[in-house]
């Protein structure tokens, strides 16, 4: 069964942020019991893109989950930040969300009542602290955001609202952040400018990212990106031109 | 954190008003009872103060057995030759005599004026005399002088249109006397007397009218400089007769306040006991809402969850948006209470209960306590919906139509509320018969029960909801097309939901089935007692069949062709054995109209009590071991005490009888109490209950507009007119907390119809009509009504067998119209309840609902 990292990782520039440990998930009982995972096991490395990929019913989102501490395992491990976190009770989960993990959804998942600024500090008000002023500052501009700041989500476009969400996982500096198809609910303009915001932030910020997406083009901003198949991981690359993602993608599906 | 729930709920601005609506309307009952009740309370106060301004002391008649005139005992008068030897005392600079006594004033068409039962007041005044103890003042014209002039009270002058120089009519204890109006007067300070009425005489005149000639009422005294009250008081005692005493100004305004506002205070109570119930039924309205607000936003809470937000923080924010929800909430009650203490005054004035009111009194204690318990039920009630937030999970944040994970406890839910319910029903068992509770601790014992039933029922109807839901949703799945069987669908998709609202009318209807079914049963008996012992053909009462009437028009009837029997039962009070107890006396012939079951003595006794003979009834004569030849010693409120014997023991129906629990004769009654009057009289005529009879009986009572001639099944309306009236009174005022469930009807299905934005999008999309749509949700809010009334009515009636069985009530009867009435009345509220979430669903736009993410 080809696990773990076949080929070299690329060299851990700070160290390794996440691990993953022959990770299972199973559904269910008995019979109708499915495996969404069946043993994955990854690292990633400070400062590095990772891009997971897969056709639906890949596990690819389950992965996500259990990497995030959203969803147990049924066995296996995971580390944050070199915390073990599938044991970890729900006070120190969210006090570990609140210093290492960022999020950014599908669905943007904005708070309609607040401001663009009043969702994008929301981490920090929810930790009891107050948002660094020229990190802010940062942020609005490299989000473009800057004149929308006092604007409702309802008053956003779909991109800007993509935008605020990713403004929002930034704003605490998180060791890791967890992107759940960022792109899946953008038409394919507005999708390019969220993929280079997110690359931007690697570049400029040195932010850890894993990006879930079935999209070949988004994989192709990743520095590795893996490929997940039936529970399994069954490929693995070390950065990839969109077209070279998209026959690694029609060879697993065929 | 804090801004993220304040926030959330300005963008929530529909769902906080309809969580606030049930505590509102609360919050405005307890308000409104207080302003009302303090008003009332105020005004009371004013007019004793005003009474006693200027009086250092007042002489007054005190009954010889205890109680006044607000237990129904008359104080006997006073001798007016005490006002000389009073005058006589060194420390006495000033003092006046006067007559206090009830004279109901007659209008132009002969009918009595009277307003929602309040008293008809007459008093005396001494226009030449000095007038520092005179209360009243002179709106118009001057004093009444002599023995054809009165002045009457403004209020009245207005409403009957009645000026002075006109003639008015008075009736006291014979036929009416008519008098010229010189002038109108009112008390001073006060705004509005109530339904009262004053007649003032000079003193002459009301001696002679109220038969008091050579007595007074009160003697009000003032006393010389450097002389205190105390002193004064300490002079006139030795001057009294055992039935008169003597207070200082003061202590005499304070006894008369502490008479009135006992009675004002279980007013109070009586009205805040709804004002809890409405607030009881808002809780669960607010539980019920806030619950699927939350379950409604899931998404919403997972995201904070997984922006870092703890457990508790996700708590609190819950629990802060209920608590600015109450706090507003409470504020808006508080000062729609202003306004609901004028609809209550309204009410009563409407029921007969006409009071008299200054300027509106708005007490911190109202405001405080308000908004303490308007707050306070609030924040229990977000309790669970905030427990249920926390439950929500992070991951419900990227997962579409995540179910909220079950408590912990939830498998147990069942168990748990068959053992409250079990609890409960203990409780009230314990409450109602275990022996050797004290009064206080019985009621709490009742009332914790009644709650913690409904509270278990509410648990357990998620349960019971889908198998009942399914049964009461067949009209509407077999008639209402694809609508109805949807609507079916919908009440039974999340039970829990509908369980709790429908809960909320469950407890109002259960109260209301509460007292209509005790109510059929008083009624029943009460017709039952008066079908056994009526053998007259007539009863002569008062218009309202409650005051008594004099024995003058008793006497109007005597000797009139065709009459053969006229006979009264006189009611006044005595003390026998120490105990206060009211006293009937019956002229001879009385067994030939009022046909009771003798036990010992028989028919005839009535007739054979001579001046010492007295029946009791069983009850009576078992507690005091009593038996024919047994003496009973009776003292009488002039002092005296009878030495009776018992002649005669019957046995009432169930439903009572007209008798008090020592009956003696007329005659010796007539002699021992001062102004004697019927309670009722009977009448036995040879041709029995003919219009040519009955025309004949009114024309002969032409002079007594206060008398009225009824035949037995008249009598019987007339007697259950009281409880019907107050039947109405509870039903209107549990309707409040019947308002209140609908609200939680429209709650449920207003934020049901958001949830379901998108359903109900595709369900147009595939060719509903708007029509069926809002047909869909009125049947929904139908089959809740509908399980509201099923859950209510049967509890109401078990409630009603437990409550009776505990006072030993004569009869238990099932009003099944009313009943049917109840239940119709619940689907037409279901209707009502519909009308909004209706239109809103109908109004959903296609395209939009299926887009809204």
């Amino acid at each position: 069964m080809a696990v773990v990292e076949e080929g070299a990782p690329a060299p851990a520039q700070q160290g390794t942020v996440v691990r993953a440990q022959d990770v299972t998930r199973r559904y269910g009982e008995g019979a109708t019991a499915v495996d969404a995972l069946r043993g994955v096991s990854l690292e990633v490395a400070s400062g590095q893109l990772v891009a997971v990929m897969g056709p639906s019913g890949s596990g690819k989102s389950t992965l996500m989950h259990i990497l995030a501490g959203l969803d147990k395992p049924s066995s296996g491990s995971v580390t944050i930040a070199g915390e073990e976190i599938t044991a970890l009770p729900d006070a120190k989960l969210t006090r570990l969300r609140r210093r290492h993990i960022g999020f950014v959804f599908q669905f943007f998942n904005l708070l309609p009542m607040l401001t663009a600024q009043e969702n994008i500090v929301l981490p920090l008000s929810i930790a009891g602290e107050k948002p660094e002023g020229r990190w802010l500052t940062e942020l609005l501009d490299s989000t473009g955001l800057a004149d929308r700041a006092t604007h409702r989500p309802s008053e956003l476009s779909g991109g800007q609202q993509q935008r605020v969400a990713i403004a929002r996982a930034l704003i605490s500096r998180p060791t890791i952040l967890f992107a759940d198809e960022p792109t899946g609910n953008l038409d394919s303009k507005t999708s390019g400018e969220i993929l280079e915001l997110l690359r931007h932030s690697v570049e400029e910020y040195g932010q850890t990212i894993v990006m879930v997406t079935h999209e070949a083009r988004a994989a192709a901003i990743a520095d590795r990106i893996l490929f997940l198949a039936d529970g399994l991981i069954v490929q693995e690359r070390q950065g990839a031109s969109a077209a070279d993602v998209l026959e690694v993608m029609s060879s697993l599906s065929s | 954190m804090i801004g993220v729930a304040l926030k959330g709920l300005l963008g929530r601005k529909l769902r906080a008003v309809l969580t606030a609506v049930s505590i509102v309307l609360g919050v405005a009952m307890i308000s409104g009872t207080f302003v009302l009740t303090d008003t009332i309370k105020a005004a009371f106060n004013t007019v004793f103060t005003q009474v006693y301004k200027n009086t250092d002391a007042v002489i007054t008649g005190k009954s010889a057995i205890g109680g006044n005139a607000n237990n129904g005992v008359t104080p006997p008068s006073l001798p007016e030759s005490l006002l000389a030897r009073v005058r006589g005392l060194p420390g006495v600079s000033v003092a006046e005599g006067g007559i206090s006594d009830e004279g109901q004033l007659v209008d132009r068409n002969d009918k009595v004026i009277s307003r929602g039962g309040a008293p008809s007041l007459a008093f005396s005044v001494n226009p030449k005399g000095d007038q520092r103890f005179n209360p009243l003042v002179l709106t118009g014209g001057t004093w009444p002088t002599g023995a054809h002039e009165i002045a009457i009270d403004s209020k009245t002058a207005n409403s009957k249109h009645f000026a002075v120089g006109d003639r008015i009519g008075v009736l006291t204890n014979g036929p009416v006397e008519r008098f010229r109006i010189v002038g109108t007067v009112k008390f001073g300070g006060l705004n509005s007397l109530g339904g009262a009425t004053l007649a003032i005489f000079d003193l002459p005149t009301a001696q002679r009218i109220f038969d008091k000639v050579g007595k007074l009422d009160s003697i009000g005294i003032a006393s010389k400089p450097n002389v205190s009250a105390a002193q004064l008081v300490a002079q006139v005692s030795p001057l009294l007769p055992a039935t008169a005493q003597v207070r200082t100004g003061e202590q005499e305004a304070k006894q008369a306040a502490k008479d009135t506002n006992s009675f004002l205070t279980i007013l109070e109570y009586f009205l805040l006991a709804f004002g809890f119930v409405a607030l009881f039924v808002g809780a669960f309205v607010i539980a019920n809402t806030l619950g699927i607000t939350i379950a409604q936003r899931m998404r919403e809470l997972a995201t904070l969850r997984t922006l870092g937000a703890t457990r508790r923080q996700v708590y609190w924010s819950v629990v802060l948006e209920a608590f600015v929800i109450g706090v507003l909430a409470s504020v808006i009650g508080l000062f729609l209470g202003l306004g609901l203490a004028k609809g209550l005054n309204a009410l009563f004035v409407a029921f007969g209960i006409d009071l008299p009111q200054v300027g509106t009194v708005f007490a911190t204690r109202t405001i405080v306590v308000a908004l303490l318990v308007g707050i306070v039920v609030t924040l229990i009630a977000a309790i669970r919906p905030a427990l249920r937030a926390t439950r929500v999970e992070p991951i419900a944040a990227v997962r579409e139509g995540a179910l909220l994970p079950r408590s912990r406890f939830a498998r147990f839910g069942p168990y748990i509320a068959l053992a409250v319910t079990a609890f409960a029903v203990g409780l009230m068992l314990i409450g109602l018969f275990a022996g050797g509770l004290s009064t206080k601790l019985r009621l709490l014992s009742i009332g914790v029960g009644a709650l913690a039933v409904f509270i278990g029922v509410a648990m357990l109807a998620p349960t019971l909801v889908p198998r009942v839901a399914r049964l009461l949703g067949l009209p509407a799945a077999r008639l209402g097309g694809a609508a109805g069987m949807l609507a079916r669908g919908n009440s039974i998709r999340n039970p829990s939901r509908t369980a709790s609202t429908a809960s909320a009318l469950m407890i109002g209807l259960t109260l209301v089935t509460l007292v209509s079914v005790l109510a059929a049963g008083l009624k029943t008996t009460f017709e039952d007692s008066v079908n056994k012992l009526f053998t007259a053909d007539y009863a002569l009462t008062s218009e309202n069949g409650f005051n008594p009437t004099s024995t003058a028009s008793e006497k109007a009837l005597h000797g009139l062709p065709g009459v053969e029997v006229v006979s009264g039962v006189r009611a006044g009070s005595g003390k026998v054995f120490g105990k206060r107890i009211s006293v009937t006396a019956v002229e001879p012939d009385i067994a030939s109209v009022i046909d009771v079951k003798w036990t010992a003595g028989g028919p005839q006794t009535p007739a054979e009590l001579g001046a010492t003979g007295a029946f009791v009834q069983k009850s009576y004569a078992e507690d005091h071991h009593l038996h024919v030849g047994s003496p009973i010693a009776m003292q009488i409120p002039t002092g005296p005490t009878l030495r009776l014997t018992l002649r005669g023991v019957f046995d009432p129906p169930k439903g009572g009888s007209p008798f008090g629990d020592v009956t003696i004769s007329a005659a010796r009654f007539d002699r021992e109490y001062p102004n004697p009057q019927n309670l009722f009289a009977f009448v036995k005529t040879s041709s029995g209950v003919t219009d040519a009879t009955t025309a004949e009986l009114t024309r002969a009572l032409a002079r007594f507009p206060d008398a009225k001639i009824q035949t037995r099944a008249q009598f019987i309306h007339l007697q259950e007119s009281g409880i019907n009236l107050l039947l109405k009174l509870l039903y209107v005022l549990l309707s409040l907390s019947i308002i209140i469930s609908l609200f939680g009807i429209v709650n449920t299905l207003v934020l049901t119809v958001f949830e379901r934005t998108r359903e109900i999008g595709m369900l147009r999309a595939v060719g509903m009509t708007r029509r069926q749509v809002r047909n869909m949700i009125r049947h929904e809010a139908i089959i809740t009504a509908l399980l509201g009334a099923t859950l209510g009515i049967p509890i109401g009636i078990v409630l009603a067998l437990m409550v009776g069985k505990a006072i030993d009530y004569p009869a238990f009867t099932i009003p099944w119209t009313t009943l049917v009435v109840f239940v119709i009345a619940a689907i037409l509220a279901g209707l009502v309840a519909a009308i909004f979430p209706a239109r809103r669903a109908g109004r959903l736009n296609v395209l939009a609902a299926l887009q809204y993410e």
